[in-house]
């Protein structure tokens, strides 16, 4: 499983790319992507998904 | 296209006021109330020496000397209610909001390029949009390289305070010696009406936990910063029905931790800004309400009175913005830092500053012979160096002063439409300044027609363009006295 960002809703702020354990978000063109290869859903890391919990824009990193 | 400043050569200029004996009394200013005005000889020199070249630090300084933002920390780790992270927008002037975001690299090359082109550039700031603490590696990254090419730049940030803690060693290494905290609560259930969450060890708290970890990381940084020297300034965001009444409360915190200046800033709520507070219909203070509040915070912590919230990527001095002419389109692909310009207007500015304080000097003595117990409100039309050097039809601003018993003070500014757009005059902008300069008694420009002289005098409010090039204070005295003293004194100009 993994999580994806929304891309019409994303302000390009970073904070996912720098709080994302997996190293699984890099800026893409226009916008930030989640690999979903390397996303883990944060699962044994941490309680919440990380990029979800410091995205400033509700719903826009959500389950993919 | 050359865009108005100060030239050097307007500054150096021969100063042209009575030069009467100087009456210089120490201490003549109400030092105390209007504590960011304050000179040298009524301050320590250490700290005189950190802010005299901070526009934002120093009222005094803000005459003569520009700050850049550059946005290179977007990313953040509160919500506030009074921001919308999806907001940017090259026409609106206010915090949090910027045309373009940069590249540590980006704002190296845009630092370089303004400080060749604004001689008065002193200090680079880091003030959003997001957290400069939070977005550590770009921010830290920027300092790096901005210091190392233009050594005697300030360095200062603006922060929520919750990452702050964890850098302070830091920012005391790099020299950053002004940091701006936005404090608007000291009790968490006041803060739980102004921030939805806040993200912080690897979770989002919301509620009162989150307000109180803010809570407690704000005080714990301003005192790290505080046992380390650093200058503090703390902007609280005032809030009608929500901490007006409490930031009372925050001022007296905030002192006894050693805040150096306390800004109480508008809540700026327009539902077309998206923010939460814009959208739910809660209103920002009138302008009557936020002096009223300040008045009542005298004597806590210093208060600063001429902050402008600028664009968080402002470029000039406060009350202009340059930002413009500074986009990355515009920038050269290389630049070359040339100190020349800033060298130049440095000494110039060293010669006049002094100049000026003598002036002033004599103007409160002036104002303290009249013996008179009334105040005098006066609005005065500059493009800084503390003269009174703009046209009436040009001004975007006015700056306003009072002359009582207690000194000549600065209190404010008020914007406005400008009247006079390439060469014609618009009767309804005039208006416009009309009712912005309401109890106003005189307003004092460069250069005013007859027309728009006789529509404020209609109004009440005399204007009179025989001070212009003075100094603002040397004007104000000499109206003073004219006004109130027992003797009325020639126009010096």
């Amino acid at each position: 499983m993994a999580f994806k960002i929304i891309a019409s809703q994303c302000t390009q702020c970073g904070a996912c790319e720098f709080e994302c354990p997996s190293g699984a978000i890099k800026f893409k063109g226009e916008t930030y992507v989640i690999d979903p290869k390397k996303c883990t859903e944060c699962e044994g890391t941490f309680e919440t998904q990380q990029c979800a919990s410091v995205c400033p824009v509700s719903k826009t990193c959500v389950p993919a | 296209m050359s865009a108005p400043m100060i030239s050097l050569q307007g500054l150096s200029g021969t100063t042209v006021f009575d030069q009467s004996p100087a009456r210089a009394k120490s201490g003549g200013c109400a030092s105390s109330s209007c504590g960011s005005s304050a000179k040298p000889h009524e301050m320590d020199s250490a700290v005189w020496e950190k802010i005299k070249d901070h526009p934002c630090f120093s009222e005094e300084a803000h005459h003569y000397f520009a700050r850049m933002h550059v946005a290179v920390a977007p990313a953040c780790n509160i919500q506030c209610n009074y921001c919308n992270r999806k907001y940017d927008c090259a026409n609106e002037s206010r915090p949090g909001v910027v045309s373009e975001r940069l590249t540590p690299d980006q704002a190296l090359r845009k630092a370089i390029e303004v400080a060749n082109q604004v001689p008065q550039l002193s200090v680079l700031g880091i003030a959003g949009p997001g957290d400069a603490c939070y977005d550590w590696k770009n921010t830290k990254a920027t300092f790096e390289r901005v210091a190392k090419e233009i050594a005697d730049i300030k360095l200062c940030i603006s922060t929520n305070g919750l990452a702050l803690p964890d850098r302070v060693a830091e920012l005391a290494e790099m020299n950053v010696d002004h940091v701006t905290i936005t404090i608007n609560m000291v009790d968490p259930r006041i803060g739980a009406e102004i921030y939805p969450w806040i993200f912080y060890e690897n979770r989002r708290y919301t509620g009162v936990e989150a307000a109180t970890i803010l809570h407690e990381r704000q005080m714990s940084g301003l005192e790290m910063l505080t046992a380390r020297g650093i200058l503090t300034k703390i902007n609280s965001v005032m809030i009608p029905g929500v901490n007006d009444e409490h930031l009372i409360e925050v001022n007296k915190w905030v002192k006894e931790r050693g805040a150096f200046l306390h800004n109480v800033m508008p809540l700026i709520s327009d539902p077309a800004h998206g923010t939460h507070y814009g959208l739910s219909g809660q209103r920002g203070p009138k302008a009557m309400e936020l002096k009223a509040l300040q008045d009542r915070l005298e004597g806590g912590a210093k208060l600063m009175r001429h902050c402008r919230q600028c664009r968080a990527d402002a470029v000039g001095l406060l009350g202009e913005d340059r930002g413009k002419e500074f986009t990355l389109d515009r920038l050269p692909d290389k630049v070359t830092y040339d100190a020349s310009k800033r060298e130049t207007y440095r000494a110039v500015v060293a010669r006049e500053r002094g100049d000026r304080m003598a002036a002033k000097s004599e103007a409160l003595g002036m104002v303290k012979t009249a013996g008179s117990g009334k105040s005098l409100l006066v609005a005065v039309a500059t493009k800084g160096g503390g003269r009174i050097n703009e046209h009436f039809g040009h001004a975007k601003e006015f700056q306003i002063y009072e002359a009582s018993p207690k000194g000549i003070g600065f209190v404010g500014h008020r914007k406005v439409e400008q009247y006079c757009l390439g060469g014609r005059a618009e009767d309804k902008s005039l208006d416009g300044v009309i009712s912005t300069l309401e109890g106003v008694d005189i307003v004092l420009c460069a250069r005013i027609g007859n027309s728009p002289e006789d529509r404020l005098k209609e109004s009440g409010i005399r204007a009179t363009d025989a001070y212009g090039y003075d100094y603002i204070e040397t004007a104000i005295g000499a109206l003073y006295a004219a006004e109130f003293g027992s003797e009325p004194l020639a126009a010096t100009a």
